[in-house]
This record gives structure tokens, sequence and C-alpha cells, in this order.
């Protein structure tokens, strides 16, 4: 009798839990919660979340709340496909906003696609993330030919720079970016003096800031991150080499400052960068709130935000969950974001992205460069 | 290429050598007592760097000023806390596996290293940290133009001559010590020197201790320096000091110390002259070569097959 009590209460917790179920749309966040790159896992946490609350708070997607599942891939390759399998076969999650390295995107975004579930990196900038034919695959950030573009048009005509060194991380990211950098200086004329790699985790780039010297660079361009940026800069510094160290979106943190030891070290680095968002007026309310929360949202918190945004906004639409169909209405239909109306073309990229120069300041804050050439 | 450009490349390589170097005794300490590598070793060092910056915020809050007493201090707290952790690996995951299959330990160690980078990055978090530059400036030598100068920082000079300095102190406590010469019976026999009355369990673990405490010079000079760290530093920097350790002659202490330096200066010469690229790659090939000419190192004592 007992024994019959039991098993009736397990399948009435069973049936109603499986009710609960029903009700939620579970969407994978994907990114490097930990690991050397967490302080970007953090942005993406913190504008997925404060999105998720806001768009819950106004009623859901007909009715179903929207439940967020973290995947923490470290900016590991393999620990992402790995995260990328549980979140589609054991938490079936509808669609996933990440990761964050296009090192992690690129293999991670395979196992959506095969998965039929939507994908949307707020982040990745290498052009191999869109450019596979993946139909769930997209992205509301801009690419890094486009970034380079920009990276190299500001070095020549604006900083007048003759002796271009380009340095990267060996890594999808930096040294995709550092490519693109070197393709335009072409275009322009101009031969990069110095072309390496440097290896990530490393503090000591010494030897290479003396290369630098010994090749007479008057401006520095770097594809990669800030824990090899910080040092490398510092020791720039250091070694009395004032040239210009000019990077892309992977320098977009505090932790910058950190990882170079100071503001003054910091100060006349530029970096290219999407126009701050938090300047869009569309966003004002939601960065109030972000502010308020005590929590300043830098980098990439309101790209997350808009990307959670858009998913909710294509689950509305189509009342699909089928990832390729989700990805289709996204392609042809224009978003109210925080960031503004975003746009997509076939490929899933931005119809428009809106690159611009940033520069360090003395105080250790960055400020978009006005005085264009 | 002109003169200032090599002497510079020089520098950096003796300072990135020393620090390599100073990791290096540790490893090749252990190895030479018992014939086994500390996989935690690397953690050690990484530990140092963050007890730095937390003694360091420490003495700044009691309102301490002078850079040379600051360091003085947190080289001392630093020591001795890490000499702590050195001691406990030993307790935690030598001693009870000291008779079980060689392979034991050296799992059990690196599930300590494990531990310790996962206990530092929940309790410190994941992002770099960093502590203020308190060691500024350097000297410019050998300036011939407003380009032409080799930069030595003062840190850079700390680093090298603490290196030196650490080394000489080591060697005199092995060579000159009562300990040092129990430490030296354990190492040509452990059996023997425990019938002898050396209490080898003792002498083993002040082995550890002084490994931990070489690692925590690293760790504050390179901190001292570089200014930013997180809980993966100790990987990279364990792997290039047991490449040391093995170039120098694993056993041997001026071999540890000979096999950074000559490390830092491949490293920092490729680097600069050929490719930096390839530098790990260089480095480690001639690692290869040093070993096919001479299998024990470069100042390591053939073993002696025991009958």
């Amino acid at each position: 009798m007992k024994k019959w009590l039991a098993y009736a209460c397990t399948l009435l917790a069973l049936a109603l839990a499986a009710r609960l179920e029903a009700g939620t749309i579970k969407i994978g966040v994907a990114g490097p919660l930990s690991g050397a790159q967490a302080a970007f896992g953090e942005q993406f946490w913190r504008g997925a979340e404060q999105a998720a609350r806001d768009i819950n708070a106004a009623g859901g997607i007909h009715g179903d709340t929207l439940e967020l599942v973290k995947g923490d891939d470290a900016c590991e390759p393999k620990q992402a496909v790995a995260v990328a399998n549980r979140l589609v076969d054991h938490e079936h999650v509808t669609a996933v906003l990440g990761h964050f390295c296009s090192s992690s995107t690129i293999p991670a975004f395979e196992v959506y696609a095969e998965g039929g579930i939507l994908s949307i990196t707020p982040a990745s900038t290498n052009p191999m993330v869109t450019e596979r034919g993946l139909p769930t695959a997209m992205r509301t950030c801009g690419r890094d030919d486009q970034q380079g573009v920009v990276g190299a048009e500001f070095t020549v005509k604006h900083l007048k720079a003759q002796r271009v060194a380009v340095l990267h991380d060996k890594d999808t990211y930096g040294q995709g970016l550092a490519d693109a950098m070197k393709a335009h200086l072409a275009t322009l004329g101009r031969k990069e003096v110095l072309y390496e790699g440097l290896t990530r985790g490393e503090k000591d780039f010494n030897a290479l800031v003396t290369k630098l010297r010994s090749v007479q660079a008057d401006a520095v361009y770097f594809g990669g991150l800030h824990s090899e940026a910080g040092p490398l800069v510092r020791q720039m510094r250091e070694q009395g080499l004032n040239a210009p160290l000019i990077s892309g979106d992977g320098i977009v943190s505090e932790t910058f400052l950190t990882s170079a030891g100071g503001p003054k070290y910091v100060e006349g680095v530029f970096m290219t960068f999407g126009a701050d968002p938090r300047k869009i007026p569309t966003g004002k309310a939601v960065v109030e709130k972000f502010r308020q929360a005590g929590y300043e949202p830098e980098g990439y918190t309101l790209y997350s935000y808009a990307t959670m945004q858009s998913i909710a906004a294509a689950l509305t639409a189509t009342k699909s969950r089928d990832g390729v169909k989700l990805a289709n209405w996204l392609k042809a239909n224009p978003v109210e974001t925080v960031m503004g109306t975003k746009r997509w073309n076939a490929k899933g990229d931005l119809q428009t992205s809106d690159y611009v120069m940033y520069r360090w300041t003395k105080e250790g804050k960055y400020e978009e460069v006005a005085d264009k050439p | 290429m002109t003169g200032h450009i090599f002497a510079q490349q020089a520098v950096n390589g003796l300072v990135l050598g020393s620090v390599y170097g100073l990791i290096a005794v540790g490893y090749t300490m252990v190895y030479g007592i018992i014939g086994m590598i500390n996989f935690a070793h690397g953690e050690i060092y990484m530990i140092a760097a963050y007890l730095t910056a937390i003694f360091l915020a420490g003495l700044t809050l009691l309102g301490l000023q002078s850079p040379p007493l600051a360091i003085l201090l947190v080289l001392a707290a630093t020591i001795a806390c890490t000499a702590l952790y050195g001691w406990s690996v030993e307790r935690i995951a030598y001693r009870p596996l000291r008779h079980a299959n060689r392979l034991a330990p050296l799992i059990s160690a690196i599930g300590i290293s494990l531990i310790l980078q996962n206990y530092v990055r929940l309790s410190q978090g994941a992002r770099t940290q960093g502590i203020p530059s308190i060691l500024d400036g350097g000297f410019h030598l050998f300036a011939s133009g407003p380009d032409a100068f080799v930069r030595l920082t003062h840190a850079q000079l700390l680093i090298v001559v603490t290196a030196i300095i650490s080394m000489f102190l080591l060697h005199f406590f092995i060579a000159r010590t009562a300990m040092g010469r129990a430490c030296r019976a354990v190492q040509q026999d452990r059996v023997m020197a425990s019938l002898l009355g050396v209490n080898t369990d003792r002498v083993i673990a002040i082995v550890f201790v002084l490994g931990a405490g070489m690692a925590a010079v690293a760790g504050v000079l390179v901190t001292l320096n570089y200014g930013s760290f997180d809980f993966f530093i100790g990987f990279v920097a364990g792997i290039k000091a047991f490449t040391a350790a093995v170039l120098g002659g694993i056993g041997s202490l001026p071999g540890a110390m000979l096999g950074g330096v000559v490390l830092g200066l491949a490293e920092s010469f490729f680097s600069g002259f050929v490719n930096t690229d390839y530098k790990d790659v260089f480095a480690f090939s001639l690692l290869v070569l040093v070993l096919i000419f001479k299998p024990s190192g470069l100042l390591g004592v053939p073993e002696v097959e025991k009958v």
C-alpha cells in the first residue's frame, strides 16, 4: 500500500514537472565564464540575464518564460564542443547565445547547426563564423575584415604611420584580425615591417619588443586579447618604445588596465569597437537599470542583451522552435533592440556594422576618437 | 644589426633565464633527492604571485611607503607562506605514497596541481589580477643615440641580482651546513643514510620547502616586474622551468640555473633575430639536441648502474 502511494506521488510529481517544463523556453548562454577571458563571460551573462528578466516581466514568449542555462567553454575549442553537445543533447535548449572566442564559436556552431538550433554570437568577429553556410549561425557584431579596414585606415591616415608592425596571438581571432589588417594595409600601399605571433599565456615579450625597436616600428598593431596586450604595451613603454599600439575588440575590458599595470601604460592605446552602445538613445533605460544594480554595462554586455532580444523576437513572431525557421525569420525581418534596429543579410551577418576607433585615456577609461582626419 | 639590439636581447634573455632558473631549482632538488618530478611546483610559483599582491596590499594599508622595505617584507612573508604549501604538498601527495609504485606519487602531484589551480580560481576569481608598479624606472646603458641604448629596469636588475644571491645561499646551505650534508647523503643513498641515523623524511620535507621558497622568490620578482598574473601562469612557467632543469642536467643545482639562462637566452635571441612564432620550437629542439649528445644534461652526472 505504502509502495503504491509512493509510486503515485512520484508519477504526480513527474507530471507536474512536465507541465512546468512546457511553460519555459531554455536558452543556452555560452562563453568563457571561467579562465583568463572570464571578464567577457561575465559581460555575456549579465546582459543575457537582464534581458531575459525584462522579457519575462513583459509577458515572456506568448506566456512562456525564458530560462537561461550556463555553458562554460573557458575559451577552449575542445571544451566549447563539449558544452555545445551538452546544451543540445542534455539541456535541450531552443537557442544559444554565444560563444565569445572565435576559436570556440566556429566548432561549436557546427554542433548547433547539426541539432537545428538557432545560435547567435554577440562577439565572435572572425569571418569563418558565418562564412560556412551554416543555416542557424548568426551574429550581432561586426566582422574582422571590417574591423581590420578601420584599423588600417586609422593607422595610415590618422596616425600617419610609415613603419607598421603587425603582431597576433596565433589564435583564430587574433591572427584573423592581424591578417585583415595586413590585407588592408597592402591596399593602402603599406607593407608591414614585421608580422609575427606571440604565445598566449606568456608574460615576457621583451625579446619581441626589442625586435620592434630594431625594425624601428612607428605603430604596432596587435590582434589578440587583453591578457597579452597588457604586458606587451607595458614592456614597450618600459623599453622606451613609444609607438602607438592599435588593437581590436579583444581588449574592451577594464581588465586590460589591470593586465597592463595601470593607466599610465594604457594611455594612448587605440582599439576598434562598435560605436559605444551605451550612447545609443534606445538603450538609455536599460543602461540605467544596469547602473542602478551597480554594474557598468561595458564591452559586450549590451550586445548580449540585444542578442537575447533578437532571439525572443524570432520566437514570438514565428511561434516555432525550429532553428532554421527562426534564423530565416531574423534574416528577413528587422528587430528593434537596445542597440537600435538590427538587420541581417542572408549569411547571418549584420547588414551594417559601425566600427569606430577608441582611445584609452590616462584615467584608464576609453573614449571615442573624435577628431577624424 | 647593431650592437645595442644584441646587448638588449642578452639582457632580456638573462632576466627571463634567471626566472626559469629559480623555478627550475625546485624541480631539480626534488628530482635529485627522490627521483620524481614535482608537478605541483608551478602552482606554488603561481600562489606566490597572489601572495605578493595580498601582502603588498596589506603593507600599503598599514601605510608603509618605502619600496625596498616593502619588497623585503613581502619576500619574507611570501617565502614563509609558500614554504608551508611546499611542505603540505610533500606531506599530502608524496609521503603517504613513499613505498608505492613510482607512478602513484606522480599522479597525486598532478592532482594537487589541479586542486591548487582551481582553489585559487574559485577563491580569487578567474580574472587577471595586478599590482600597482612600485618599482619604476631603470637605466639607459651604452646610450649612443636617441634610440640606441640598452634598457635595464630596476625590476629586471633586481631579478638577476636576487637570483644570484639566492643561488649562492642555497649552495652554501647544501655544501656547508649539517642539514645540507644530510641532503647530500639522502641523495646518494636514501636507505644507507637512514641506516646511519639521518631522518630521511625530514630531509625530504626540507627539500620541498627549499624548492617552494625558491619558487616564491621567482613569484615575487615576476609579479614586481610584469605586474599582472592569473591562476594559470603556473602552467607555462612550470613547463619552461622543467625544460630548463632537464637541459641543465636534472639533479644538479648549478645545472638548473645554467639551463634556465641558456633557455632564456636561446628564446630571446631566436625570437629577436629569427622568428617569434617558432621560439618554443627552437627551445625544445635545443633540448632534444643536448639530450642526444649528453643524455644527462649540460651539467648532469651520468647515472651509474648500481649492481
